[in-house]
């Protein structure tokens, strides 16, 4: 097999999902932690479409899952930033630090 | 592993993506980090070409660096995107984050840093579009079908969300 490696692929989506996983949990914006979480959903999607290649069977089965992946992260993105509006509206606010009704 | 013309346009377009990334961490604006990561899903796109999914390519410079990034864009604008203030006392977390998602990177990296399956040539690349067509319309009739309700679902469930309570309205008028 000649040019680049699955694991080259594989080490790819692992620096983005590791970057991803990092700003979530220490960003403070919540735009910015949703936005997170896209990359880490898009480094998923780096593997599926690898395997979908590289795999023990290959097969176009990868692709059809990450498309659906990505509808589904669509989908995600659109309620989570529906739900930052409405309680941007109640709270003036969106640092995720200050969203600890439940706490008290 | 020879230089070979593939190997480099991996290494440029991870190393985009990979610099999307770190700037998306690095920038104080939020619009900046919003514009950073564009970078990371075009880059993602060329990466999809190597790997033979041209159709899932262009998905993702259509939902990605199309629909996600704008509607994220207008995320920032409807809300107070001004305050780039950190907060104080927060540094031994960060620092204590950063060595857990480092040990979960090396964790990873030892399972995958040599794998190799041998796979037989595939022909993934030959009417790519024709061939996710089928495999949607024999073997997975039903999950599509089924992404459309929850595509209509969150559409519906998103505008409730987001739109004012009748109370409110009632009220102004």
């Amino acid at each position: 097999m000649s040019g680049v490696p699955i694991s080259a692929y594989l080490t790819l989506a692992l620096v983005l999902f590791c970057i991803g996983l990092y700003g979530a949990l220490t960003k403070r914006n919540t735009v910015i932690v949703l936005i997170s979480i896209e990359l880490m959903l898009n480094a998923v999607n780096i593997n599926l479409v690898a395997f979908s290649k590289f795999g023990m069977i290959p097969s176009i089965t990868g692709q059809v899952f990450a498309l659906f992946t990505i509808a589904v992260a669509a989908a995600e993105a659109a309620v989570g930033l529906a739900i930052l509006i409405a309680l941007y509206r109640n709270r003036k606010t969106v640092n995720i630090d200050e969203m600890d009704t439940m706490k008290n | 592993m020879t230089f070979s013309g593939e190997l480099l346009a991996f290494l440029i377009l991870a190393i985009v993506a990979v610099m999307g990334g770190v700037l998306l961490l690095n920038l104080s604006k939020v619009v900046h980090m919003v514009v950073a990561l564009v970078f990371t899903f075009v880059s993602l796109a060329g990466i999809y070409v190597m790997l033979s999914a041209e159709f899932v390519a262009v998905v993702q410079i259509l939902i990605y660096s199309g629909a996600i990034t704008i509607i994220m864009l207008f995320g920032i604008m409807l809300t107070r995107h001004n305050d780039t203030s950190e907060v104080k006392g927060g540094r031994l977390r960060k620092v204590l984050l950063f060595l857990g998602v480092l040990g979960f990177a090396f964790a990873v990296y030892i399972g995958i840093y040599n794998l190799d399956f041998n796979s037989p040539a595939a022909n993934l690349h030959e009417n790519n579009t024709e061939q996710i067509g089928i495999a949607l319309y024999t073997k997975f009739i039903i999950p599509f079908e089924l992404t459309s309700v929850v595509l209509l679902v969150a559409l519906i469930g998103a505008i409730i969300l987001a739109k004012k309570d009748d109370e409110e309205e009632a009220k102004k008028e």
